[in-house]
């Protein structure tokens, strides 16, 4: 799997209207230091987001903007708000009636935040990518089919492309080849983790939200997910929630550091873990706490 | 959970392998094989009870068994005046009964479970979840009488016209057959009080299933922007479908088997199959509550047990057939990482 | 399209780069299912349960209120201090000695069933966890909790009834401990196998025998459960109408001593749930009046119960 060297053009079909500016060719696959980070364009702009678990607050006043193609890292100690922050973009949350959420999460021109969003419509444009890897109880073809049928109409061979073209663009169809019509949890841990990306993307999404994706998987399957996203990154959007920096440092573009659930410090990767800004950022980094 | 198995007469710190135990010497130790022994014979003796039952079944339905024959089988009537001692019109009965049961529980059961799973407040859920755990501790007498007084004499004076009067009316199965006159005592009734009998541990067992999936799973779904009904349907019910169908036979086995009610609802003709769902019929086990004691006849109180015989074992298949998917259950749900 | 399924064959097997391969988003965008309906159906099948909801448990809210209603009516002193009346012309009588009676009954079934079926328990749960002969006996046990309480009835008459040739209230029992072994086995299995293993372990590592250990530490900490199952096992039977047809009928009596034709072994004892049956059935609007009142202490005990278990033992089962 070779990532960071090829150079696509830029594709010009997309189902929004955003018009990606031609890339930088650069010998790394590593964007952020260097760019010009305003005019880029936002795939998600927060503003002011609080968070409640009942009555306690657990976000305070966050605002960040997640760049289109570009990885986002969102790194803290546990308990920081991290999960909790990205989990509102999908409005996963909503499925516990004790969690709420204020403020304005901005993606193409709406506020996701409001009563009037279509949540279907919205989870199909962000997907997730959970800590835990959780296939359906079918068949892997089934499980990447998942979306695909439920929000497209699709004949059976179109269907079967996509599927395939799921799979190979997260690195897992040639183990997986064979075994289509296997249970989805017949795999491994880190190739569960892998059918899960290609569920995700497979429905065509515009965001992937990673909520600690590696954390249950071994060290081989964390690198070639890595790699996965080192890929992905030039077709989606992606906020990766790690607890693990040296991850965040090796495949995200910016880096966002949390702290007791307000945003301390955000920028470029290679600023944040070089030469912070803020004091707490730089004793997290160089591990005094968390 | 693993298991730690001990063999009995072994020194009590030998599992333990380290510490020394103190001599105890003069005192004998019988304890421990006492013990296992009397343990032992009371899990055999569950084991012994049900071949017991069987055999005493086998043994006293012997005389009807090859004095008859098959035509037990193949008669439909049941009349020992007549020495004709058919099970047909109550195989039949019992299997219709169980049948219009089986339709309005299964469904109700799912629905209300996914009512109490995904659509309410958990308080809510946890308060109506204990309330249908007791309710299915009702006993089958209750749930004659309130049949024989309440419901019957509405479907007598109320149901039945207004069905009658609606095209339905008119349908084969459903136009009761001319010697009876459409009264409130009939397979249906029967069926439709034996449904809410065995609602409650359908319910239950369906409830604690779909529980069993896990909140990552859901999430997963939910976030792949599905609705609840899909994610439900399409992963939940998929997930738990071992557990349900496995509670289904089990249900099915109680409807089979339910005596009492059934007895007073279903009407006590033996002596023809139903042409209709709302004509009146008989069940085995009602056959053989309402008769037995009267019988006196030798042949046949014998061709009554050979009755029970044959409910006994339509039951035992179906409750291996529960048990069989419900270890499935166990095996997806406890045995992988 | 075909443009992409050559480049994704070209690509071939073994570490096909990622990004070089056509992107779907390449592919003619998809024609996209309905929302609207999507949403429609959900909404339909949440009314429907809603709906099917609200009909169960009000169909069950129904029966539990009629014999409330029907019951407390007919309900007063004279129910649980006079016996059954035999005269139809006086509004007098009550089902006292049908109340004794089906305590005695029940009382010696758990006599018989609840040592064994404790002991059946512990069997399954401590010495049989993986065994064959463990998993076949549990199985069943569980075969045997399936099969209808009338063929337990059956089985009582043909093996004590028709041998002495009368009724009894041991007959009963008898049948009744049947249908209590195994709900008790398997309860207690359950319960025990809840208690961890650590507990087992440390009580055998201070040197106590294997007996000492499940008997005085795991079941002590078990304790509540193993209670509760055994309550709500008496409880069970002793609603039962079914297996007490024929092997104890019932009596217009008050049950006289052990034996003799009106003792617990030797002819019918009164007992609450065939007389329910037999007055319920019968002609007579105040014997029916009786009926419901019988119907009625027999809900509150078994409900009753339910909730006094699960209120002091709610550790004991999930």
């Amino acid at each position: 799997m070779m990532v960071g060297t090829t150079v696509d053009e830029p594709t010009q079909i997309h189902s929004q209207a955003t018009v990606v500016p031609p890339r930088l060719e650069v010998a790394e696959d590593r964007r952020g230091a260097g760019e010009d980070f305003a005019a880029l364009p936002t795939e998600i702009a927060v503003r002011d987001l609080d968070f409640f678990y009942g009555k306690e607050q657990a976000l305070f006043t966050n605002t960040i903007d997640i760049k289109k193609n570009r990885v986002t890292a969102v790194i803290g100690p546990s308990g920081c708000g991290k999960s909790t922050h990205i989990r509102a973009y999908n409005r996963i949350f909503n499925l516990y009636r004790e969690q709420k959420a204020k403020g304005e999460i901005l993606f193409d021109g709406a506020n996701v935040l409001s009563s009037q969003t279509d949540l279907l419509d919205l989870r199909r444009r962000i997907g997730m990518i959970f800590q835990k890897p959780s296939p359906f109880p079918m068949t892997v073809f089934d499980n990447v089919a998942y979306g695909l049928r439920q929000h497209y109409r699709l004949s059976r061979s179109d269907l079967s492309h996509r599927v395939e073209d799921a799979l190979k663009r997260s690195a897992i169809w040639d183990e997986v080849k064979d075994k289509l019509h296997q249970p989805g949890n017949a795999l491994s841990g880190g190739q569960q983790q892998r059918l899960c990306i290609a569920r995700a993307i497979a429905a065509e999404p515009d965001v992937l939200l990673m909520d600690e994706p590696c954390s249950a998987i071994d060290p081989v399957g964390t690198a070639k997910i890595e790699e996965l996203i080192l890929a992905l990154k030039s077709k989606y959007t992606i906020v990766l929630v790690t607890h693990n920096m040296q991850q965040a440092a090796r495949v995200s573009d910016y880096t966002a550091f949390f702290f007791q659930g307000r945003i301390v410090e955000f920028g470029p990767t290679t600023k944040i873990f070089s030469n912070p800004a803020e004091k707490q950022t730089e004793e997290y980094i160089t591990g005094r706490f968390g | 959970m693993s298991t730690v198995e001990f063999d009995a007469p072994t020194s009590p710190s030998a599992p333990r392998g380290a510490a020394q135990a103190a001599p105890r010497g003069h005192r004998l130790r019988l304890g421990d094989p006492i013990f296992r022994v009397v343990a032992t014979a009371c899990g055999l003796a569950l084991a012994a009870a049900m071949f017991g039952l069987a055999g005493v079944l086998i043994y006293n339905s012997w005389p009807a068994i090859s004095g008859l024959g098959t035509s037990v089988l193949t008669t439909v009537a049941w009349s020992p005046v007549d020495h004709q001692y058919g099970a047909l019109a109550a195989l039949a009965g019992t299997f219709l009964s169980t049948l219009v049961a089986m339709v309005i529980a299964v469904p109700l059961a799912l629905v209300i479970a996914l009512l109490l799973v995904e659509l309410v407040h958990p308080a809510v859920a946890h308060v109506v979840g204990t309330a249908i755990e007791m309710l299915a501790a009702i006993p089958s007498i209750i749930f004659g009488m309130v049949g024989i007084f309440v419901i019957v004499p509405f479907i007598q004076d109320k149901f039945m016209p207004w069905l009658m009067g609606t095209p339905l009316g008119n349908l084969p199965g459903i136009k009761p057959g001319e010697q009876f006159q459409g009264g409130g005592v009939s397979i249906f009734t029967a069926g439709v009080v034996l449904a809410f009998m065995v609602l409650p541990y359908i319910t239950a067992v369906s409830r604690d299933v779909l529980r069993m999936v896990p909140q990552v799973t859901k999430e997963a779904g939910y976030g792949m922007g599905s609705t609840t009904w899909e994610v439900m349907h399409k992963i939940s019910l998929r997930y738990a479908n071992s557990g349900i169908v496995g509670a289904v036979f089990i249900g099915l086995g109680r409807a089979l088997g339910e005596t009492m009610a059934v007895a007073f609802l279903i009407g006590s003709v033996y002596t023809s199959i139903p042409h209709s769902l709302f004509d009146p019929g008989t069940s085995i086990a009602s056959l053989i509550a309402n008769t037995f004691s009267e019988a006196t006849d030798k042949i046949q109180v014998s061709a009554l047990i050979e009755l029970g015989l044959i409910l006994f074992l339509i039951t035992v298949v179906f409750q291996i057939l529960a048990q069989v998917w419900l270890r499935r259950v166990q095996r997806a749900t406890g045995g992988r990482a | 399209m075909n443009s992409h399924r050559r480049q994704a064959i070209e690509r071939g097997a073994g570490g096909a780069p990622l990004c070089a391969v056509a992107d779907v988003r390449d592919f003619a965008p998809p024609r996209r299912r309905s929302i609207a309906r999507r949403k429609a159906t959900d909404l339909v099948v949440k009314g429907f349960s809603w709906i099917g909801a609200s009909v169960g448990i009000a169909v069950m809210a129904f029966i539990v209120w009629e014999v409330v209603v029907r019951g407390a009516a007919a309900l007063n002193v004279a129910f649980f201090t006079q016996p059954t009346p035999m005269d139809v012309t006086t509004n007098a009588g009550g089902f006292a000695n049908a109340i004794l009676g089906t305590i005695v009954i029940t009382g010696v079934a758990a006599l018989i069933a609840i040592p064994m079926g404790f002991m059946g328990g512990v069997y399954l749960a401590e010495f049989g966890r993986n065994g064959r002969i463990a998993t076949g006996v549990r199985m069943i046990a569980n075969v045997v909790m399936g099969v209808p309480s009338i063929i337990v009835g059956v089985f009582a008459f043909a093996t004590i009834v028709k041998p002495v040739h009368h009724y009894s209230g041991f007959a009963g029992s008898v049948a009744l401990a049947f249908i209590m072994l195994p709900v008790m086995a398997r309860t207690t299995e359950d319960i025990l196998n809840l208690v961890p293993n650590e507990l087992r372990e440390s009580g055998l590592a201070m040197g106590a025998p294997r007996w000492k250990v499940t008997l005085g530490v795991v079941c002590k900490a078990a304790r509540g459960g193993l209670i509760t199952g055994a309550s709500l096992a008496i409880v069970r039977v002793a609603g039962e109408t079914a297996p007490l047809l024929f092997t104890v009928l019932s009596s217009p009596y008050w049950m006289t001593g052990l034996f003799g034709p009106g003792g617990f072994f030797g002819g019918p004892v009164a007992n609450l749930t065939k007389t329910i049956y037999d007055f319920s059935s019968s002609p007579y609007p105040h014997w029916q009046e009786l009926a419901w009142a019988g119907a009625l202490v027999i809900i509150i005990a078994v409900l009753g119960m339910n909730i006094l278990v699960r209120l002091i033992f709610q550790r004991g089962k999930k």
